[in-house]
């Protein structure tokens, strides 16, 4: 053993940092099931209060839902609990293939591999199908998960200016002496809850020879007609070479994930991709879950309907309360508040009004652009909605804010 | 070609990095350690370089460092540029 105290006081220092600079992350201990209601300890050891849950992935609301739960006690009963291995030795059953072909079938592609979680899809992905010869133009807004995986790669990456088309034409042109161009994107912005172009970045990549890949994390099962995700949306269903998605958000919102695309591609992330080389199978209880899941949205898009109704009916309150917003259609809807400290006190606030909505500031989001990211699902009600309203407004009244412009919070509260 | 280098690069990362809110850039503004530029985003500078002035900086010279500012490109460059001859 060698932890000194120098080694141990250099650690705290840095905690102390984080600490000081605000930007300490807090758990909050959940003694319930996921869904609108919960039961909250916070801070630690504080008794449980009931809350409205404003900020989860749970889109569909089907975190919980009794069907879904049932189909994962079955699969537990006849599958087990664990495989006990990667997926190429002796972890794959049936219902793992089978998953990956609903998949297929759902998103419009030519093949699926599962992975223990989009972080995984996203990290192995690259790597696997692409050269030092090649180059990736991302987003500059993609996820976090992306970035990691293209920094494992060895293909060159530059980046585009969010959504801006006309800075990908001029990067797909710069770079048109490479062997393979890859051009990468959210489907939904997770943060600011916009929705990418998929119509003309698939019309540009066609007109380049390039591939395109899109992250449905935060679209799969509730955006597009049908939910299946932003390429439906944007009317280019079966023209994405490459999608990743989680089923650790609407589609039951437990773990794993996958890349989904063109048939090499997929199969070369078999043979190739390092988390699904050599992590873990998906417990069979999970795949059981998330079967039932596709089934459920496969059969009706009621869920998805009563998503959009509920998130027009949040944006539409928030907007007449008199908040900033992020402009968008999605079930994300960031209130903005631009000062971090602000961002902390204003959930602090409405948690105390019940209401459970987390601020994001630096550097999970741009500098002066802190925010509480709100997220609406199907299973929320009106009466939820209506309760988050009065809170929000409420508080919002309180910090002085409604009514006030980018400009006048920030002259407030600073940047 | 200094001057004019400088003012090409400046105009560049500018047009290339900036959303149009942003504060304006200087010569000496740090670019990457600012949080300007992210390190992948470099890329694209070091390419529009190479081709407008005929030259290969390699990546190990093309460090975040040496790309921390227009005016350490601007060494940079004219550095590879008499290499070149």
């Amino acid at each position: 053993m060698a932890y000194s105290d120098k080694i141990r006081g250099t650690y705290q220092t840095q905690i102390k940092g984080i600490q000081d600079a605000g930007l300490f992350k807090q758990e909050r201990y959940i003694h319930s099931p996921q869904a609108a209601d919960i039961e909250v300890e916070f801070p630690a050891g504080s008794p449980l209060k009931k809350v409205i849950n404003m900020c989860a992935n749970n889109y569909l609301g089907l975190s919980s839902h009794p069907d879904v739960v049932k189909a994962a006690h079955e699969g537990l009963d006849s599958r087990g609990y664990g495989m006990s291995s990667v997926r190429f030795i002796c972890g794959t059953q049936d219902i793992h293939r089978e998953l990956e072909q609903k998949l297929t079938e759902f998103l419009g592609t030519e093949d699926t591999l599962l992975f223990p979680s989009c972080m995984d899809a996203n990290a192995g992905v690259f790597e696997a199908i692409l050269s030092k010869d090649d180059v990736i133009i991302s987003d500059r807004l993609v996820h976090a998960s992306l970035v990691d995986g293209i920094r494992l790669c060895s293909a060159m990456h530059d980046t585009i200016k969010h959504s801006d088309m006309g800075h990908l034409e001029e990067k797909l042109q710069l770079h048109a002496d490479k062997r393979f161009k890859l051009v990468v994107t959210d489907g939904v912005f997770s943060m600011d809850g916009d929705t990418a172009k998929l119509d003309e970045m698939a019309a540009l990549c066609e007109k380049y020879d390039a591939m395109l890949l899109v992250d449905e994390s935060h679209s799969s099962g509730f955006i597009g007609k049908t939910g299946r995700g932003t390429h439906e949306k944007c009317g280019v269903v079966g023209k994405m070479d490459v999608i990743t998605t989680t089923f650790g958000k609407a589609l039951g919102g437990a773990s794993g994930g996958c890349v989904s695309g063109r048939r090499e591609l997929v199969e070369l992330c078999r043979q190739r991709a390092r988390p699904y080389l050599f992590s873990n199978t998906i417990a069979p209880v999970v795949v059981a879950g998330v079967l039932k899941v596709m089934d459920i949205i496969s059969k009706s898009t009621e869920r998805r309907d009563k998503l959009e109704r509920n998130a027009a009916y949040w944006r539409k309150g928030l907007t007449e309360a008199g908040f900033v917003l992020r402009e968008g259609d999605t079930p994300i809807v960031p209130v903005m508040l631009f000062n971090a400290k602000l961002a902390q006190d204003v959930s602090r606030a409405l948690y105390d009004e019940g209401i459970y909505a987390i601020g994001f500031f630096f550097p999970v989001v741009p500098q002066s652009q802190a925010r509480i990211r709100t997220q609406i699902s199907a299973g929320h009600e009106i009466h939820h909605l209506d309760k988050a309203l009065a809170a929000f407004t409420k508080v919002g009244r309180k910090f002085d804010i409604l009514g006030k412009t980018k400009q006048e919070i920030i002259a407030k509260y600073g940047m | 070609m200094s001057d004019e280098l400088k003012d090409i690069v400046l105009n560049y990362v500018t047009k290339e990095y900036l959303e149009d809110d942003s504060e304006p850039l200087t010569y000496e503004t740090p670019l990457i350690s600012g949080g300007i530029v992210d390190s992948f985003s470099m890329v694209s500078l070091k390419r529009f370089l190479e081709n407008k002035y005929g030259i290969a900086i390699p990546d190990d010279e093309a460090t975040p460092e040496a790309f921390d500012s227009v005016n350490k490109i601007v060494s940079l460059v004219q550095r590879f540029v008499a290499k070149k001859g």
